[in-house]
């Protein structure tokens, strides 16, 4: 009752590649296609992050939109302006898929947050490309 | 623990004619319940479509779906149909089914549900920028 969600959009640039080390030239390809070219592409990434609350009665804010933008701008400072595969460790043992990057975001940032419960991450990698990630309940 | 749980849309469009007039009814009551979109030779729209697909994300290649995997369903099952087609004329679904933005969010859903195989999760169906129809199966 009186749960309200709030989204915020922040936009950050970051360079990947796909491939897989143990498999051959051509399984990459088939799989990956463009993106197993050996020096990588990158996009400019759109990331909405949503959260779900009642307003607290004295501010009538679900969460402060300045600590929000913190927590977050905390975490893509990792991300922006990096490729991913080679200046950030989580993709050491997966590909930076958007997939992938959504699921590490959401980690990050509910640790970022301090136990703010995230409703949901929506992460383009285009404007007709998005990946939205509910936490580990969805 | 189990692979995480996403949900990944992509962006299409088409552009297709159609009229809103059902054969059940005169041309006065077709004329008073569809107005301008009873039109007997049709008009157009240049329609958005965004399919979601929902799934665990895949070890190996981190993703839920490959983007061509989900690009040619898309394409032959339903854009190679409609795109530049006259609805109500051209395509088998609405022989007897009225092309309303409600519908077509249905038919694209019964079209993508087989090839998709389970994954399918939502039809979004732009007919303009202004109106919407959402479709998710239930």
């Amino acid at each position: 009752m009186g749960n309200v969600l709030i989204s915020r959009r922040f936009d950050f640039s970051s360079s990947h590649r796909y491939y897989r080390n143990e498999w051959s030239e051509e399984e990459n390809t088939r799989a990956f296609g463009l993106c197993a070219l050996p020096n990588g592409h990158g996009h400019n990434y759109t990331l909405e992050v949503a959260i779900v609350g009642v307003p607290d009665p004295d501010t009538g804010m679900v969460i402060n939109l300045v600590d929000l933008e913190g927590a977050v701008d905390s975490v893509l400072v990792g991300f922006d302006h990096k490729h991913l595969n080679l200046d950030t460790p989580y993709f050491t043992d997966r590909i930076p898929t958007t997939e992938n990057l959504a699921t590490v975001l959401w980690e990050l940032i509910h640790e970022s947050l301090h136990g703010t419960r995230l409703n949901r991450l929506r992460l383009y990698e285009t404007d007709d490309l998005y990946v939205e990630y509910f936490g580990e309940q969805a | 623990m189990s692979a995480p749980i996403v949900h990944l849309s992509r962006h299409y469009t088409f552009s297709a004619s159609h009229l809103l007039y059902t054969d059940h009814l005169s041309f006065e009551e077709n004329e008073a319940i569809f107005g301008k979109c009873a039109n007997p030779n049709g008009h157009g729209h240049n329609y958005g479509l965004t399919i979601t697909v929902k799934g665990e994300i895949d070890d190996a290649t981190g993703f839920v779906i490959p983007l061509d995997t989900l690009d040619d369903a898309v394409r032959r099952h339903v854009l190679d149909a409609y795109d530049h087609r006259f609805l109500n004329v051209d395509v088998e679904d609405y022989v007897d089914l009225v092309p309303t933005g409600e519908n077509i969010a249905m038919e694209v859903w019964r079209r993508l549900e087989k090839p998709l195989a389970g994954r399918l999760n939502k039809v979004i169906l732009d007919e303009t920028r202004n109106n919407r129809f959402e479709y998710t199966g239930a």
